[in-house]
């Protein structure tokens, strides 16, 4: 008869190296003398990672280097003692300053701030203001901090339903008094989450910052603590009352940018300066206390101006990227299982094949809302400058402009939420209501250097990026 | 009175008693690996340039610890709140050297060099490599951390000192002393740093070429016991390294740390020793500045100071209270800079204490204000315990304890800078003092040329490292160890034991370890029992004059090689013909030995002919009047071509002349 096991006791580890565990009568944190066919190994049995494989144990040496030990070839083990690992951060009161501003950061994911046990190697999320502050003491001197966590996944798993609780949350701490509102957020689908939360959130006080971190805030070289300090610093002080995102500006430590919502979009899997500001400018730079604004057009904050919360979403909305011979049978099949709505990135000015045309109306006089955007990401969409646009037009499919796709997506989602009158889901596609469409591009709109050419050498030479 | 040659000679160590003080040392080598690609990506391994591209900056951050402390090595970094700017090459360097890309899977070939390293060094072989991030807050890595993986562990190495334990002291060893057993504690492979270029007030510059190539980390024990073993462990090691012919050569390949402590002491690594037989002095000065250290906190002990009862007051000396002329502080105030003094009680005499030959505990609280308060244009204080180089004018050094009300017994510590640096550096001051009293302050110190060293970081524990969960483990399988094992080269102590019995030199002996020839020797000693050392001079030495002459000397085949010692065995040619033989047929492929010395006329003589050679040359005039100049020239015109007449016989027949008075 087998005794129970808490299976905290065997954390990670599955048959044979469970087993193992087990007869040697060792568990997760004994520390123990191995004796292997590769020699003696003493140290510390650490939980094993759930992807790893089963063969082997983990052991973290007096030397600080963990290692595997495969369990065939393990001989014998003496348990020398054991050390449970307990992750309880102490807490340090976050200094309270009446002068200072109010901000509340709301956490949905992602870690802006850890702490280490390097008796272990794990790395223990701190996001209480007892545990920011000791991370980021630098908090401290901008401004009283609430903190709120409200989520807490990855950011790929965001759903309409964490848009609309998110809004509901910054409506309650708006209402509850806040001078600012700081979203800490993975940046994997930061920037639909951006655009979401303008279209819910609309007419905001007080700036809403949503800041996430490119490198695991861990690490020494972490964009996490600047990114943190620069966001609370513009919500706190900053007159930008919209929702915006702040990361990296170049990849050097240099400042951050403010971009709008609708507007932002991850361009790189990893750069630090990944978030770019597509077919317009950034609102500002923000920096160590200081915000220079770049553009001039947007809401200034108002402690008086009431914010109008409207978090509805119908999730029965897509996105197709159209590639050259997509088929029809895509789009019915669309329709078949009851989307509502389609934002089509359409190749060059908003095209696509003739093929699909016919699948296109049906699904129109199935009562889906279809609307145009550039592929190309950059740009408008102007379907009259070839027969080709103009027929797609003709088949009720609604340019819009120069929405990204993911923030058309967002939209077309958020309209339908309301009603599905065709007209009035137009009317609200098409009235702007924070940048998502701009009735002009500037022409420091969209600036991709390329790499290795001599004037861009020099450029690099001469600025830090 | 330091126990020093005043001739100050680099390689010249203390004159101390090494078993007396305790003395145990520890070697670090990094060793670079070599392969095609770096560790963690896949740009090409070992290209050098100074060519700048592009630069990047950043700032570093501690992480706090679970006790909520900070890991005091991060936190000093931290505290001297450095721009970090890396110089980026575009052949050199990816986006991963950026730090703005996730790590690639690690280099196989890499692994399988350090696993045949670590089986060469007797190590337990690990199941799992995993691997670690080490913090390193000082900037020359841009992540932060370096990436470092254990593939051995518990190894040993045979080690014959000429200073083994028990002779102790400065005196020589004998030469036939016991072998023992030196363990090495771990064997790892991990990423190298960047260059640094230049380190100067909060901005620091590193190039990034050399970032994240392969190196290999050897660690000993700390079991050598006098400074000469020091030299002779890192030579062994070098060795067996270099035996695997894995590793790269050059400038920057290697580099070694070593660790020192004496008894009562704490160790303390030394970074940045250029070359082995620098090791012996710096450590002797390692050992005596602990020493001196330990004396200073039984110096403080008796005068009653404690690390809780240290007092002192801090004075501001702006221009209106006293207008330096002392020209570092005259400067200071026509730059607008703070000036400030702490006035310390009871510690008179103690700031001109000498801990290193030619240095004294004033140098060691500089170090730090250095470092950590970032005034790096030495001298960075003045002080009125000395008349050296941290002395004011005379008048002014009368005015500062004046103004300071110092009393008899009371130092002051002069710092100027900017503000905020100055309240840091009096804090180091402070700090300094405060460890003094409990004793050697864990370290690592930077080694200077001369032998002493200097702050350079605190030591950091070792619990700054967690595990990377960028990478996944990888599996050491026993298959691949034994491919490995079965094919490790001789190492270098058993080399060393087939050759002691040929009478070959030491000399020698320590080069043909590693020649790619060893085995070609060998084969060559047994079957002719031709002289050991003759033979190994001619791989050895002639090779690499043929080398130098524009040669190619690795096209001669082993067959030829064997050829040419038969000819020399039975005669055919005389040892005297073969660096130009050597040198000859390096240039030219295809032509045999016979017929090369036959052209160049240097066959050997049968003695009759001899005689109308030696004749004619002395009948020939020279410029010099004196017989030991003449003799010289004699041999020498003999010689040309060599090989006609072996230059014994020469000497003998010319000192018989000599004799006859014919010369």
């Amino acid at each position: 008869m087998s005794e129970p096991h808490d299976p905290e006791d065997y954390r990670g580890y599955r048959d044979p190296a469970k087993a193992t565990l087990i007869k040697h009568k060792i568990r997760v944190w004994s520390d123990v003398k191995m004796d292997t066919a590769d020699g003696v190994f003493e140290g510390l049995i650490l939980p094993r990672a759930e992807t790893e494989n089963p063969f082997h144990i983990v052991l973290k040496l007096r030397n600080g280097y963990n290692v595997g030990v495969h369990v065939d070839r393990i001989h014998t083990v003496t348990e020398l003692g054991y050390k449970k690992a307990h992750y309880k951060i102490p807490e340090k009161a976050f200094p309270y300053d009446p002068v200072k501003p109010n901000v509340t950061l709301l956490g949905t994911g992602g870690t802006i701030a850890s702490r280490l046990d390097y008796r272990t190697g794990a790395v223990i999320p701190a996001f209480s203001p007892g545990e920011l502050y000791g991370a980021v003491p630098e908090l401290a001197d901008i401004a009283n901090l609430t903190t709120k966590k409200i989520y807490a996944v990855f950011s790929e798993n965001m759903t309409p339903e964490t848009w609309i609780g998110t809004a509901k949350a910054i409506d309650e701490e708006i209402r509850a008094g806040a001078d600012g509102i700081v979203i800490g957020h993975g940046t994997d689908t930061m920037h639909y989450t951006s655009a979401a939360l303008t279209f819910m959130v609309q007419d905001p006080p007080v700036p809403i910052i949503m800041v996430g971190s490119q490198r695991s805030s861990d690490r020494p070289s972490s964009d996490a603590a600047l990114n943190l300090i620069d966001a609370t610093y513009a919500a706190a002080y900053g007159d930008i009352a919209e929702v915006l995102v702040c990361m990296f500006g170049p990849t050097s430590d240099q400042y951050d940018l403010l971009h709008r919502g609708t507007r932002v979009r991850k361009m790189h899997s990893s750069y630090r300066s990944t978030f770019r500001t597509i077919s317009d400018t950034p609102v500002a730079t923000v920096r160590k206390g200081e915000i220079r604004t770049i553009k001039t057009d947007y809401r200034r904050r108002d402690k008086n101006r009431e914010l109008k919360l409207d978090a509805v979403f119908d999730d029965r909305v897509t996105i197709l990227y159209y590639y050259p011979n997509m088929k029809p049978d895509l789009i019915d099949a669309l329709v078949a299982n009851g989307y509502k709505g389609i934002v089509i990135a359409g190749t060059g000015l908003g095209h696509f094949n003739k093929p699909l045309y016919p699948a296109i109306k049906r699904a129109i006089a199935a009562g889906v809302h279809i609307y145009m955007t550039v592929e190309t990401l950059w740009g408008y969409v102007q379907m009259y400058v070839y027969d080709t646009g103009r027929d797609i037009m003709d088949l009720g499919v609604v340019p819009a402009g120069n929405m990204i796709p993911e923030t058309a997506y967002v939209k077309l989602g958020w309209a339908l939420g309301h009603t599905h009158d065709r007209e009035e889901v137009k009317k609200l596609m098409l009235t702007p209501i924070c940048g998502e469409l701009t009735e002009r591009e500037p022409i420091d709109g969209y600036l991709i250097m390329q790499g290795g050419l001599p004037e861009i050498e020099q450029f690099l030479l001469k600025h830090r990026r | 009175m330091t126990p020093d040659d005043p001739a100050n000679n680099p390689y010249r160590i203390l004159d101390l008693d090494y078993q007396a003080l305790g003395f145990r040392c520890g070697l670090e080598v990094h060793h670079q690996i070599l392969t095609e690609r770096k560790l963690f990506c896949h740009c090409p391994a070992g290209l050098y340039s100074t060519k700048v591209d592009a630069e990047v900056m950043r700032h570093m951050r501690p992480t706090l610890s679970e006790l909520g402390e900070y890991d005091p090595c991060a936190l000093m970094e931290f505290k001297t709140k450095k721009e970090i700017v890396y110089l980026l090459n575009k052949e050199s360097v990816c986006t991963y050297e950026m730090d703005d890309t996730p790590p690639f899977p690690i280099d196989q070939k890499a692994v399988d060099i350090a696993l045949e390293i670590a089986m060469l060094f007797g190590c337990q072989i690990v199941g799992e490599a995993h691997i670690a991030r080490k913090q390193y807050l000082d900037g020359s890595i841009p992540t932060g951390f370096q990436r470092t993986t254990l593939v051995g562990v518990s190894g040993s190495i045979p080690f014959t000192s000429h200073f083994p334990p028990a002779s102790g002291g400065t005196k020589g060893g004998s030469t036939t002393a016991p072998e023992r057993q030196i363990g090495i504690i771990q064997l790892g492979l991990e990423e190298d740093a960047c260059r640094e270029v230049s380190d100067m007030r909060h901005e620091v510059q590193f190039r990034t070429d050399r970032l994240g190539m392969p190196l290999i980390e050897v660690v000993t024990e700390s079991v050598l016991h006098h400074p000469y073993e020091v030299a002779e462990a890192g030579k062994l090691i070098s060795q067996i390294l270099r035996s695997t012919g894995k590793v790269r050569r050059g400038i920057g390949s290697v580099r070694q740390d070593v660790n020192v402590s004496v008894t009562g002491g704490t160790r303390v690594e030394i970074k940045g020793v250029p070359r082995i037989p620098l090791f012996p002095r710096l450590v002797s000065i390692e050992a005596y500045r602990q020493k001196r250290l330990l004396d200073l906190r039984d110096e403080l002990k008796r005068r009653g100071i404690t690390e809780t009862s240290l007092e002192f007051s801090i004075h501001e000396m702006p221009a209106e209270r006293i207008h330096f002329r002392t020209p570092k502080l005259a400067s200071a105030l026509e730059r607008g800079m703070r000036i400030a003094a702490v006035r310390i009680p009871g510690i008179q005499g103690l700031l001109h204490w000498e801990v290193q030959p030619g240095r004294t505990f004033a140098h060691e609280i500089a170090g730090r204000v250095r470092v950590i308060a970032c005034l790096d244009e030495m001298p960075n204080l003045f002080h009125t315990d000395t008349d050296g180089e941290f002395s004011l004018f005379p008048e002014e050094q009368t005015a500062v304890r004046v103004m300071t009300g110092a009393k008899n017994g009371d130092v002051v510590i002069i710092l100027w800078g900017p503000d905020e640096d100055v309240t840091t550096g009096i804090n180091e001051v402070l700090a300094r003092i405060r460890e003094a009293t409990q004793g050697v302050p864990s370290e690592t110190r930077q080694a200077r040329k001369g032998g002493w060293t200097d702050f350079e970081r605190l030591l950091p524990g070792p619990n700054r490292m967690y595990p990377d969960t960028d990478t996944p483990p990888t599996i050491v399988t026993p298959e691949r160890v034994k491919r490995i094992r079965d094919s490790l080269p001789e190492p270098p102590w058993s080399r060393r034991e087939r050759l002691r019995g040929t009478g070959l030199s030491d000399a020698l002996a320590d080069q043909m370890l590693l020649s790619p020839f060893f085995d070609l020797f060998w084969n060559i000693r047994n079957e002719t029992k031709l002289s050991a050392n003759r033979i190994a001079r001619v791989l050895i030495q002639d090779i690499r004059a043929a080398r130098r002459h524009g040669g190619h000397p690795d096209r001669i085949t082993d067959d030829a090689w064997r050829k040419l010692f038969a000819h020399l065995q039975c005669g055919e040619l005389n040892w005297e013909a073969v660096p130009q033989l050597v040198r000859i047929r390096s240039r030219r492929s295809g032509a045999d030995w016979m017929s090369i010395a036959t052209k160049q006329q240097m066959l050997p003589l049968a003695e009759n002919d001899w005689q109308p050679i030696v004749d004619s040359a002395l009948n020939l005039q020279t410029r010099t009047k004196f017989k030991e100049s003449r003799i010289r020239w004699l041999m020498g015109q003999l010689q040309r071509p060599p090989g006609r007449i072996p230059a014994q016989r020469v000497a003998e027949l010319l000192a018989q002349k000599v004799r006859d008075n014919h010369v």
